[in-house]
């Protein structure tokens, strides 16, 4: 069951993030096409190669999205898809384009998630913050249940569910704030490696970590994502296209994802995250064991999802995670690589592009292009995304040959 | 023709009941808590649905329960988590597990952060909104 491992990541862009937009102001549209055309730059492929797409929403459009963009962009697309998954969408595209070119549909899909949400405005067409803007993710739509049983009690947002997902797991498991703060502070590492990380130059402590502000007990402001705008892309063809391709391919080998509910209220265990079922199809799929992963690139909108999801995903045993954590090395020159460019923590979230980070980071390990945070004899990437308030999960194993 | 710029005025958000969950309302507006069952899952189900969850059997039924429950987690919001809710300050954002099952997303007040502990036992605090023609459900410890 599942992918052959015959498609490939075969380039990608990653724009360095910026927490206060200095570049010109572009509609997603128009980022759409320019990522596309520097991934396919990077890859070597051509513009006429590409007949598939993968999008997130976008500004433009709130329906006909990928025909829209199909049009702008002047393709002839045999698979033009939309994926809704949040956090998780990136990965949840790369595995879908796959799916695509190993059914023979497409030769090269073009995954682009314009990630800067500022965009040009006009004085008959002003930016207009609407009420519903301040509810996040959480729809205040008549009928909603999100609108009827939640948003009244303030369960909106992103801070509030985690800090109630991470006081859940100090409850069960006991809680070392000493190694959530390590998990920060190892990703900076990363991020001081990685040029255009938003935090690049900016070493921190475990110290720093604790005392930055809290923002929803126990969460502090240094264990959770600064939003940027930026954006990223990945072309993902097939073997004639990867024999094309200038790049060592990165070979999608598995995949796995689970979407059991919006909100974490209603999980039947708060404490087993849908990576439970993503990771072990991942793993499945790819034949290979978790002992076999040179890296992983674990979805860190906060500390807290880094911690579940490595014991979720089979690292480490549920209860263990702190222990692990504060018993590895997870900079990109330790025992356990993790989210060596810096991860979303500390590259910084490019919004809905925030997952493609962690697609480009296992991809740009395998084809040997880190730089000075390059993973040695890396061939095996873990890879995760995480949607919503992890309740839409999705993970990727990517090889190279 | 001159228009103006009226800024907005955020006020706490309140829940607008729909033709199938009225019965929920209804009886929080007595001040007693009734949620549906399923007897062929034998559970209770939480929030109200047209058809069980999982099995999607047509037999839900309106049942009153006590309402009293455990409190299963909560967060502090030492950050407002939108404007709206900005003047109340720091808010128990709580979930709390009914004792037949389903939890409840809804706001712990009347307790010190201090003593606020997971597994506590908790009591409901029926809020009246007549303006809006709803009660809310908030939760307090049990005494």
């Amino acid at each position: 069951m599942g992918l052959r491992g015959e498609a490939a990541i075969l380039g990608f862009y990653e724009l360095p993030p910026e927490r206060k937009l200095a570049r010109e102001k572009t509609f997603n549209l128009e980022q759409w096409a320019r990522l596309s055309k520097a991934a396919l730059d990077d890859a070597g492929l051509d513009a006429t190669d590409v007949n598939g797409i993968v999008t997130p929403l976008i500004g433009e459009a709130s329906m006909f999205v990928p025909s829209t963009i199909t049009e702008y962009l002047g393709i002839d697309a045999n698979f033009a898809e939309i994926v809704d998954l949040g956090g998780a969408g990136s990965a949840a595209a790369v595995w879908r384009a796959a799916a695509a070119v190993e059914l023979g549909l497409c030769d090269a899909v073009l995954v682009t998630f314009p990630g800067t949400h500022e965009v040009p405005t006009h004085e008959r067409r002003p930016f207009v913050m609407e009420d519903s803007m301040y509810f996040g993710a959480s729809s205040n739509q008549y009928g909603s249940p999100q609108a009827e049983f939640e948003i009244p009690y303030a369960n909106l947002g992103q801070n509030g569910p985690y800090g109630q997902i991470a006081k859940r797991y100090g409850y069960e498991f006991g809680y070392d704030e000493l190694a959530m703060a390590k998990i920060a502070v190892d990703q900076r590492t990363n991020a001081c490696a990685t040029p255009g990380a938003v935090f690049h130059g900016k070493p921190i402590t475990a110290q720093d970590v604790l005392d930055s502000p809290m923002v929803a007990d126990p969460l502090h402001m240094l264990e959770i994502v600064m939003p940027c705008q930026g954006g990223a892309a990945v072309v993902i063809g097939n073997k004639d296209m990867a024999a094309k391709s200038k790049n060592r391919p990165v070979w999608i080998k598995g995949f796995g994802e689970r979407v059991p509910y919006k909100t974490p209220t209603y999980a039947k265990d708060l404490m087993y995250s849908p990576m439970v079922h993503a990771a072990d199809q991942a793993f499945s799929m790819a034949g290979i064991s978790r002992d076999d992963v040179d890296m992983v690139s674990i979805y860190d909108c906060y500390s807290i999802t880094v911690l579940m999801s490595l014991e979720d995903a089979g690292f480490t045993e549920k209860g263990k995670g702190m222990q692990f954590v504060n018993e590895h090395d997870l900079t990109f020159r330790g025992d356990f690589p993790m989210n060596t460019a810096g991860g979303q923590l500390s590259f910084g979230q490019a919004g809905i592009a925030g997952g493609m980070h962690h697609v480009i980071d296992g991809a740009r390990q395998i084809m040997g292009r880190a730089g000075e945070a390059q993973v040695a004899d890396c061939n095996r990437a873990f890879v995760t995304g995480n949607g919503g308030i992890m309740s839409e999960q999705t993970a990727l194993i990517f090889e190279g040959e | 023709m001159s228009t103006t710029y009226t800024p907005p005025v955020f006020t706490q958000p309140l829940p607008v009941p729909t033709p199938l969950t009225q019965p929920f309302w209804d009886a929080l507006a007595e001040h007693k808590v009734r949620i549906q069952y399923s007897p062929s899952l034998g559970e209770y189900i939480f929030y109200p649905r047209p058809l069980a969850p999982r099995t999607l059997a047509d037999d839900l039924q309106w049942r009153e329960i006590s309402g009293a429950g455990t409190l299963y987690t909560y967060t502090i919001t030492t950050r407002p988590v939108s404007p709206h809710f900005a003047a109340a300050g720091p808010m128990v954002l709580a979930v709390v597990q009914w004792d037949e099952g389903p939890k409840f997303s809804t706001e712990l007040v009347n307790v010190p952060f201090e003593d606020v502990k997971i597994g506590m036992r908790v009591k409901p605090v029926f809020c009246d909104y007549p303006e809006a023609g709803v009660t809310m459900l908030r939760y307090e410890a049990e005494a």
